[in-house]
């Protein structure tokens, strides 16, 4: 029997990697029973995907733009690379 | 696609790449510096080949820049290292007591269904991420990342899988706690 410490670290790590068949079957047979960490299963699910949203939306957001000073700074940079990697044979 | 110069990736996917490392480093110098060892990395490479779109293989070389980053941060800053987060056990432990039971059990709280909920939701959620150390929401923000090729990027982090599984839960525990505490308050 999984205690719930236990059963809360493999609904975490459920979602960095692929349980093994044992851990699957007794993770389910916890939530069965457990209505604090059948919970916590789906709050971390809520999270992670509100967050991976997050990450995607985040970059799609066309209002956040590269500062020119970056901008101008990247280019001198990026001249001067072409420049050398013209050197080298 | 192919014939594209180096300022063309600039003008062209700049902002994007910009966008896609501030969201995970959550530094705006530290998102300028991964975007042109990006493109200074693509110049020197010249393996683009077509085969894929540009942002794609910039995104990807991007990626490791991150990674880079993140690991010369932790070799500057070592009050901050790693290894020292996760001997940090009890952060952890206070959520159970010693047979394993939950100390304070997780209390039901609605999931944000409409699109103003879920916007609220996501301001409470940064603020959260925010009071985590900052070595572990860059981690947790890096999932995906992780995801990619998990046993390179755990090598070059200098972290055993293991470690970051613990970390990432180490993460998740403080984050679901703080979002009790203040999501159920709205």
């Amino acid at each position: 029997m999984l205690t719930c410490k236990q059963a809360s670290e493999l609904v975490s790590q459920s979602l960095d990697r692929s349980l093994t068949r044992g851990e699957r079957w007794s993770l389910r047979f916890h939530l069965l029973i457990c209505v604090a960490c059948a919970r916590f299963n789906r709050q971390l699910a809520s999270i992670q995907a509100v967050i991976d949203k997050w990450l995607s939306d985040a970059a799609q957001n066309e209002d956040l733009q590269l500062p020119l000073q970056a901008k101008l700074r990247m280019s001198r940079a990026l001249e001067s690379e072409i420049a050398a990697s013209r050197r080298r044979p | 696609m192919s014939n594209q110069t180096p300022h063309d990736w600039l003008n062209e996917h700049g902002d994007y790449l910009y966008r896609f490392a501030l969201v995970r480093l959550r530094d705006t110098h530290l998102a300028e510096d991964a975007v042109q060892e990006t493109l200074l990395a693509a110049i020197q490479s010249r393996s683009y080949e077509g085969k894929s779109a540009p942002r794609t293989w910039l995104t990807g070389i991007l990626k490791h820049k991150i990674i880079d980053l993140i690991r010369k941060q932790s070799r500057e800053k070592p009050s901050e290292d790693l290894s020292q987060t996760v001997a940090d056990e009890g952060a952890v432990n206070e959520f159970f007591d010693e047979s394993g039971h939950w100390a304070d059990k997780p209390q039901a709280w609605a999931a944000p269904d409409d699109e103003l909920e879920q916007k609220q939701f996501l301001v409470i959620l940064q603020g959260c991420m925010d009071r985590l150390p900052k070595k572990l929401s860059r981690l947790f923000l890096m999932r995906e990342i992780l995801e990619d090729d998990n046993q390179a990027i755990c090598k070059e982090l200098d972290i055993s899988p293991t470690n970051a599984w613990v970390m990432l839960y180490r993460a998740r525990m403080g984050l679901r706690k703080c979002l009790e505490l203040h999501w159920l308050e709205t």
